[in-house]
This record gives C-alpha cells, sequence and structure tokens, in this order.
C-alpha cells in the first residue's frame, strides 16, 4: 500500500477530502459521516482514507491549529545560524531535538548578504525569552555556530496555508 | 501555568483543550465524544468550545493538516528585501498569488519572508518568477535541503 501511494500520493477521492477538510473538520457529533453525506462516499470509507492518508505522511496531523500569537506568544524568532557543511545534519539532528524548537531546516546560504544554511524556529512569551532559548541553542551547536543571527517576526501579512484549487 | 484566565483569555479548560488536541484527535464515528472524555468534558461541551477558539481566533481551523509534499505539490520559502516605502504595495502583489501560503515581515533587510505551496511543483518557479517580474526585485529561494523536525506544538 504504501509503495502504491508513493507512486501516486494521493487518488482522486482522497483529493475530495482533503479538499472538504481544508477549512476545518465539520463542527457536529459525527463528523466524518457528516463528510461522507457531503461527499457521497461511505463514512467508513472516509476514515479509512484518513487514517492511511496520516499513515504515508499526506496528513502531518489532524486537531487544534493554534494562532501563536493568540496563545500568548508574541515574540517568533527565526533564529539563522552559519554551520560547516560537513557538520549540518549532526547539527540539525541536536537542535531540532531541543524541546522548544518548533522547526528546524537546512536551507542554501546566498553569500555574501546570507551565510546562513541552518533554521531554527523559536516562539516566546518576550524577546527575553526567545533569545534565552537561541543562547541554548549557540550552547549547543558550539564552535560548530560560525555565526547568527534572529529575525523577529514583525507581523502576519498573510495565513493561508497550502490551497487546494476548486 | 497560573491558574483561572491566562493573559491571552483562555480559561483552564480552553488550554487543556488547545494542548490536548494539537494532534492526534482520534478518527472514529464519535471522535468529539472520545476526545472529550480523555479531556474530562461532553461531546457537545467540547465542540462548543472548539467551535468558539476557532471564531475567536485562537486556533486557525480544526482538521487535518497536509504534507504538500506527500501530496505531490511542492513548497518553498523565499525571501525579499523590500523598500520601505514600498512595504504595503509588495505585501499587496505578493499576497495575491494564491501559491503564496503565509506571509510574514521580518526585522532584517530581508524583511519579507513566504511560503509558496502549491499542488503542482512547477507552479512554485513560476510564481517566484512572477513575483520579480511584477515588483522587480529579487526573491530569494530558501527551499529546505533537508528537514530535522516539524512538530509545532504550543503550550496554550
Amino acid at each position: 500500500m504504501i509503495a502504491q501511494t508513493q507512486s501516486r500520493p494521493i487518488d482522486d477521492t482522497d483529493r475530495r477530502i482533503l479538499m472538504a477538510t481544508q477549512d476545518g473538520l465539520p463542527m457536529c457529533s459525527r463528523p466524518y459521516h457528516a463528510l461522507g453525506e457531503e461527499l457521497g462516499i461511505a463514512a467508513d470509507e472516509v476514515m479509512a482514507r484518513l487514517d492511511r492518508m496520516l499513515t504515508t505522511g499526506a496528513i502531518r496531523r489532524i486537531g487544534a491549529v493554534p494562532n501563536h500569537y493568540r496563545l500568548g506568544y508574541a515574540a517568533n524568532g527565526m533564529s539563522v545560524w552559519d554551520v560547516p557543511d560537513d557538520v549540518v545534519g549532526d547539527a540539525g539532528a541536536l537542535v531540532g531535538g531541543l524541546e522548544f524548537v518548533t522547526h528546524c531546516y537546512r536551507r542554501p546560504r546566498h553569500p555574501p548578504a546570507w551565510p546562513y544554511n541552518l533554521f531554527a524556529m523559536v516562539h516566546g512569551r518576550s524577546r527575553a525569552e526567545v533569545e534565552e532559548k537561541v543562547r541554548t541553542i549557540a550552547d549547543v551547536l558550539g564552535v560548530w555556530g560560525r555565526g547568527h543571527d534572529v529575525l523577529y517576526s514583525a507581523g502576519i501579512l498573510k495565513k493561508t496555508g497550502l490551497r487546494l484549487a476548486g | 501555568m497560573t491558574e483561572g484566565m491566562s493573559p491571552s483569555g483562555l480559561d483552564d479548560l480552553d488550554r487543556r483543550i488547545v494542548n490536548a488536541l494539537q494532534g492526534g484527535f482520534p478518527i472514529c464515528e464519535r471522535p468529539f465524544a472520545v476526545a472529550g472524555k480523555e479531556i474530562g468534558i461532553g461531546e457537545e461541551e467540547l465542540i462548543e468550545r472548539i467551535r468558539r477558539l476557532c471564531s475567536d481566533g485562537t486556533l486557525s481551523r480544526f482538521g487535518p493538516m497536509f504534507n504538500a509534499e506527500r501530496i505531490g505539490g511542492d513548497v518553498m520559502l523565499a525571501a525579499m528585501a523590500v523598500p520601505e516605502d514600498r512595504f504595503a504595495t509588495v505585501a499587496r502583489q505578493v499576497n495575491a498569488h494564491v501559491e503564496v501560503a503565509h506571509n510574514y515581515r521580518r526585522e532584517h533587510a530581508l524583511n519579507m519572508w513566504f511560503v509558496l505551496a502549491s499542488e503542482a511543483p512547477e507552479r512554485i518557479d513560476a510564481a517566484r518568477a512572477d513575483i520579480e517580474r511584477e515588483t522587480g526585485l529579487i526573491v530569494l529561494p530558501m527551499p529546505k535541503v533537508e528537514e530535522y523536525f516539524v512538530g509545532l506544538r504550543l503550550e496554550a
């Protein structure tokens, strides 16, 4: 089943289910049955397909998507690091393993303007809290952290997420 | 963790809901009843609370989060250095593209950071080229080379 889903990640029925839920699940007692009725698919099949998409990773998770500002996380710092290329995988695993790092990626440098190749997102209730977490990352990286910067968010300009076209 | 209302206006039960349900929502006939049992509240109350958390903006939504790459699409972060006096105009030009999933202003010479996401991977580059043409500014591609962790879970 997994091999099949890799060659063709999702089929048309999966796609219709994702389209119908991209703004959220129906808020009722039997949401998957409501979806099935809306789409003309048996509820059991809706649930089996959601289960399978969770297993294959097409769906990362099902649940609440919080707005971090509304939870009191006023400071959102994208910390960026210049780490030697030959150790960036180990560095990423260490930094990504810190419980307060919410996303951690390797990305390309664009020298000279942009020397950084490791990105670690840090949220805090204040900048002081973010700075403290960034110091912890610096400690973990030690000499691997040849340089870094923190880019604070100064506002959300758009946040819709991936939209599937109709 | 303080008792009662927090500065964010959430009470203890709201916080328990947000903390417990950032993933793992059950797939079964009556998932709110099952999830509510874990949290210690009834089905109706859980549905009502989630509805309110969505409408007051505490939650952006409640449902499946999908992974563009695993459904045959692609995602790419991009950055731009936008002159301050043109910032609002450029933000409108960038946001007008349906491929722009998120866009943040950040305090740096590279002051606009946005995520391009599409089911059709070729649309990512097309959107980047369109934005460069429309704005006359360089869009620096910051694609993910490797992912070490993605698990945004914030304690309320």
